[in-house]
């Protein structure tokens, strides 16, 4: 495969000089739907050993494949969010091996004619350069079921539940360039498949898994051999396991050996990678067209509605963020990052200024999320109570300081911030005379303040400080600036 | 194209069944008389030809998405040799 | 008043609702058939109590007026056929145990119409054979014998089973199962009627697949009428067969009017193969007479790539049997071997569940699908079929039906050919071709040999146009006159 990347990305070092690292990855995400790919049995996760199988997931002799028309629109679905070709003509291939998860032997999959082709995504690195990754291929195929090793000395279990699920393979081409672009790479694919519903993107549960291939190469060099790491499940282990990789590789290189072509897999206690205690010989899938299937096809008006469906995806979403609401490029990429976070935002910013909305809802409530870990759905400050303390703030009722008090108490306690501020006489004093007044008091009780002042003009702020504690923080913090700058003669 | 001893011993491991050490030679010669046989078709000129992807002249026909099936755990695993509480059990798999 | 086991399925439809016996009587009949004929090794299973019930069951609906198609007809069952709660072991060792929670769809019709089953029959294992001698459960007799020889002869494969059982009236009628020949050529072996289906027309649903773009489910019985009545109550269209064919089941006897005038008969002349045995060439010409005595018009056609469909077959068959038996592994269902790990496990099940034939195939399929011979191998025979079909198409352009000898030979001794698998592969020159274009064949009882033995002649079809089969093979059958039954020697 081919690398779109021209550009020399960055670069790590090694004792013979600088070293790039090329990532490509094969995400797996797990298809949102009620039945499985191939049977009619529940695709949902969690439930009691081989409940969710049927007769077809057991590879029970005489049994038969029918496609999930739904998985099938999921996957045309997720190829146009990525901007690729789609093929309305593709053949299900079976790919023959041998393990007690695969109950028939072969898994279902697709190999020479996928159902999605070439597509693109584009990613916001943090620093705010953006990178364009390019997609190879997207395909359907079967999930495999779940062995048990640790449950018995000498015997492995197996639960054929998740045998038979629907899986998008998406299949990246190597233009990552450091474990940072990695894992943006990742988070930005998950944004996308989780806006178009067609994943949930859940790497702990296991809905969507990585394998990443890492290389390294001198700058401008050749591809050197790369290795596979197996089914990583969060971002921050791709990022560790292609960091410990490109330095494993750079070192047997400068060492005087030579990688070896192996699938590896990521520790994540000792965050290394390792080599797959595998059998001797390579994988000979003995790919070939499965006869119990027919080509799949659909016509372009199948695509065209599917189309007609989408949603307002990240890229589009963050383009009108910055025109319409005049929002910087991080801080539109940070709100659109999720759809729930975009569609809060939208709310809170709705007939008022967006520019406050979004500082608002970016520093101080994912903020707070994040530090509680909860979800933009689990906010105990709703859309509308947000949007009310931004126009409290924007028609002068309370300063920013106050603002974030009630964030506070909504948080904590719930309550409309407009009859929280009523009720507390929270309300910013913005009574020139009385502001004037105070400012008075504070310089005629502090001369010795007011000398050093005019010699050092930033100890203004020491005197709205005390002008601030003097009206209970309630005094307009602009205007006690300027009253006191203006009285000081500064 | 013929296969030897060691081939058969390869794709036996691919085809999973154990051939005995003495049946390999045996099993090469069963084999290769078989290949030799259809290498008979290498005469016909088939670079016109498309090979035939479906024998009915139909499209795959498409199932609506809902739980039609499973929740049969006891049916799924009433066949098996061994396997304890709704699971398979097979000898332990080191990966 | 004839024996009820003589009885075609016909004659015992009429004799049911004329009241001329019961049910009971029918299925008691050949209960008794069964069991004093167990030296031909028919049955893997026999299911007396579940028979006497069904029969029961369709005294019931006879009384009420409420007949279905096949109410009360006696009829094994090919061991291929996935049947609920009833050992099913398709031939093997490595089913042994198998009693299979679901109902193959192909029975569940025949059974919803009324069809009693008296047990499941032998068959070559895994329906990979042309004599059923590869059978787990030993080799099913042919009840016919050469003149004056008390020889075992061999009742044709893989439905061996199925042929015997309804030559030698144990049942009315047997299910069979078709990938390179094994209805036609077996019925031809054993005097009785067979057709396979166009592909698609019967659901493969619930049948132990081997070959999954040429199996087909068919009936077997002693008549061509018998056939088109079991076909339609098998055939459907099958939402849970990704593969079966969405149009509507043909009134198949309707259709047999008597009346072929004008029908094109084609005579493809690339199955007149170098070494014809003499009778069978003989036999084929006897039937384009009789064709055109009832006023069919005789083409000569051309089938060009005839010779090339043995071994495209031997390769595409073998290929996806070698992926459609990997389930087969002792984890889920059937025999399971010990081994230290999961791999010994795997090895020594299957080295000790699959016989000698079955174990060559999957390896000879494993081999062409593997990586650097998948193109030159598999890839090409594709492309045969390709070829293939298109021959076909371009003979029915021409022509109607093309007529054909079923098999190169009458029966052939036990152990007569199983030392050299081409020699047993032989055996199919005359239908496999009819698998690879997935079109329909029917083999009609044409009469006996010198010896005393059955011969058939086949009628191949356009795709879905069993209707005209059913027409010109009776016309045959009538003309070849009803085949005696053969004599017992079997039962005790």
């Amino acid at each position: 495969m081919v690398t779109t990347r021209t550009e020399t990305g960055p670069l790590i070092d090694g004792a013979t000089g600088k070293w790039e690292i090329v990532i490509g990855m094969e995400v797996h995400a797990q298809v949102l739907s009620k039945a499985k790919l191939f049977s009619g049995a529940s695709a949902e996760f969690g439930a009691d050993p081989n409940a969710h199988v049927s007769f077809i997931d057991a590879g029970m002799p005489g049994m038969l494949p029918v496609i999930n028309r739904f998985c099938v629109e999921q996957a045309v679905r997720t190829g146009l969010g990525l901007k690729a070709q789609i093929n309305n003509s593709s053949v299900f291939d079976r790919k023959n091996y041998f393990y007690p998860d695969l109950p028939s032997g072969y898994q279902i999959s697709q190999y020479k004619q996928p159902v999605v082709g070439e597509g693109i995504v584009l990613v916001d690195l943090p620093g705010g350069k953006t990178i364009e990754v390019g997609i190879e291929r997207l395909h359907l195929e079967q999930d495999a079921g779940k062995s048990l090793h640790d449950q018995h000395p000498d015997q492995s279990f197996v639960d054929l539940n998740r045998a038979g699920v629907a899986l998008m393979e998406i299949v990246s081409r190597p233009d990552l360039r450091s474990a940072e672009e990695a894992a943006a790479y990742l988070k930005k694919l998950r944004a996308i498949l989780r806006y178009l519903g067609t994943c949930d993107g859940n790497m702990e549960e296991g809905s969507m898994r990585a394998d990443v291939n890492v290389s390294v190469r001198k700058p401008g060099g050749p591809l050197g051999t790369r290795c596979e790491i197996k089914n990583v499940n969060s971002m921050r282990f791709v990022a560790q396991a292609v960091d410990y990789e490109a330095r494993r590789q750079v070192d047997i290189i400068e060492g005087g050996g030579t990688i070896k072509q192996e699938t590896r897999l990521f520790d994540s206690k000792k965050g290394e990678t390792r080599s797959m205690r595998s059998k001797e010989e390579a994988h000979d899938y003995r790919y070939f067209p499965d006869p119990d299937l027919l080509p799949l096809e659909f016509d372009d008006a199948f695509v065209a509605r599917i189309k007609a469906s989408l949603p307002e995806l990240p890229d589009d979403k963050k383009d009108r963020f910055m025109k319409d609401y005049g929002l910087g490029s991080y801080d539109a990429g940070v709100l659109v990052a999720e759809r729930e976070s975009a569609d809060f935002f939208e709310q809170v910013s709705r007939g008022r200024d967006a520019k406050l909305a979004a500082n608002w809802v970016i520093n101080e409530l994912f903020g707070r999320l994040n530090k509680e870990g909860k979800a933009v759905g689990e906010s105990p400050v709703s859309a509308a109570a947000m949007g009310s303390i931004v126009s409290l703030i924007s028609d002068g009722t309370i300063s920013g300081k106050i603002a974030k008090d009630v964030f506070e108490i909504v948080w904590t306690e719930g309550g409309d911030p407009a009859a929280i501020v009523e009720m507390r006489g929270m309300k910013q004093v913005t009574d020139m005379g009385a502001i004037e007044a105070a400012v008075d008091q504070v310089i005629a009780a502090n001369p010795q303040k007011v000398e050093q002042a005019k010699a050092k003009p930033s100890m203004a702020g020491w005197f709205v400080g005390q002008v601030m504690a003097a009206t209970g923080g309630k005094a307009n913090p602009q205007a006690v600036s300027e009253l006191v700058k203006k009285k000081l003669g500064i | 194209m013929s296969v030897d001893k060691e081939t058969v011993r390869r794709v036996a491991r691919l085809a999973r069944i154990a051939v005995p050490e003495e049946r390999l030679v045996p099993m090469a010669g069963e084999l290769n008389r078989i290949l030799a046989w259809v290498e008979q078709l290498n005469a016909v000129d088939t670079s016109k030809v498309e090979p035939m992807t479906s024998v009915v002249k139909v499209s795959l026909q498409m199932r609506e998405d809902a739980v039609t099936d499973g929740s049969r755990a006891p049916e799924v695993v009433r066949n098996a040799p061994a396997g304890e509480d709704n699971y398979f059990a097979v000898p332990k798999v080191v990966e | 008043m004839s024996k009820l086991t003589d009885l075609t399925i016909a004659e015992a439809r009429d004799g049911l609702k004329k009241k001329a016996f019961s049910a009971v009587e029918l299925t008691e009949a050949h209960i008794q058939s069964v069991e004093k004929a167990r030296a031909l090794n028919a049955f893997v299973t026999e299911t007396p109590a579940l028979a006497r019930a069904a029969a029961a069951e369709s005294d019931k609906r006879i009384a009420s007026g409420a007949m279905r198609p096949l109410e009360g007809i006696p009829m094994g069952i090919k061991d291929l056929f996935c049947t609920k709660d009833v050992l099913t072991t398709a031939g093997s060792h490595i089913l042994d145990g198998f009693k299979p929670p679901y109902e193959s769809t192909v029975t569940r019709n025949m059974f919803n119409d009324g069809a009693v089953m008296l047990g499941k029959l032998n068959m070559d294992e895994f329906a990979m054979g042309s004599s059923n001698e590869t059978s787990y459960y030993g080799p099913v007799i042919n009840p016919w014998r050469r003149k004056g020889s008390d020889t075992k002869l061999v009742p044709g494969g893989s439905s061996g089973g199925s042929s015997a059982s309804v030559a030698a009236r144990l049942v009315m009628g047997a299910t069979g199962t078709d990938t390179g020949g094994s209805i036609r050529q077996p019925a031809a072996v054993t005097g009785i009627a067979g057709i396979k289906p166009t592909y698609g027309r019967c659901s493969r649903w619930g049948i132990v697949a081997f070959a999954s773009s040429l199996d087909q489910a068919g009936p077997m019985a002693r008549t061509v009428r018998d056939c088109a009545i079991m076909l339609k109550s098998m055939a459907s269209h099958d939402p849970l067969d990704s593969t079966s064919v969405d149009l509507p089941v043909p009134d198949y006897e309707a259709a047999m009017t008597g009346n072929i005038k004008g029908l094109r008969v084609g005579i493809p002349k690339e199955y007149r193969i170098d070494g014809m045995p003499a009778e069978i060439e003989a036999l084929w010409q006897k039937g384009i007479a009789w064709l055109k005595d009832a006023g069919a018009e005789i083409v000569d056609v051309s089938l060009p790539h005839t010779k090339h469909a043995l071994p495209a077959y031997y390769i595409v068959a073998p290929a996806e049997a070698s992926s459609n038996l990997a389930r087969y592994d002792g984890v889920r269902f059937g025999l399971r071997v010990s081994g230290k790990d999961i791999t010994s496990m795997y090895e020594n099940t299957r080295a000790a569940g699959f016989g000698r034939e079955v174990q060559r195939r999957i390896l000879i399929g494993t081999y062409v699908l593997s990586a650097g011979y998948y193109d030159a191998y598999y890839i090409k025979a594709q492309k045969l079929r390709t070829l293939i079909a298109r021959d076909f198409e371009e003979a029915y352009a021409r022509c109607d039906v093309l007529l054909t000898p079923t098999a190169p030979g009458p029966a052939f001794g036990i152990g007569e050919k199983t030392d050299d698998p081409i020699s047993m592969y032989l055996n199919d020159v005359f239908t496999v071709t009819v698998n690879l274009a997935g079109l329909p064949g029917l083999s009609v009882p044409a009469g006996l040999n010198s010896e005393g033995l059955p011969l058939g002649l086949q009628l191949i079809g356009k795709a879905f146009d069993e209707s005209t089969l059913f027409r010109v093979g009776e016309v045959i059958e009538k003309a070849a006159g009803a085949t005696p039954r053969p004599q017992s020697w079997w039962e005790v």
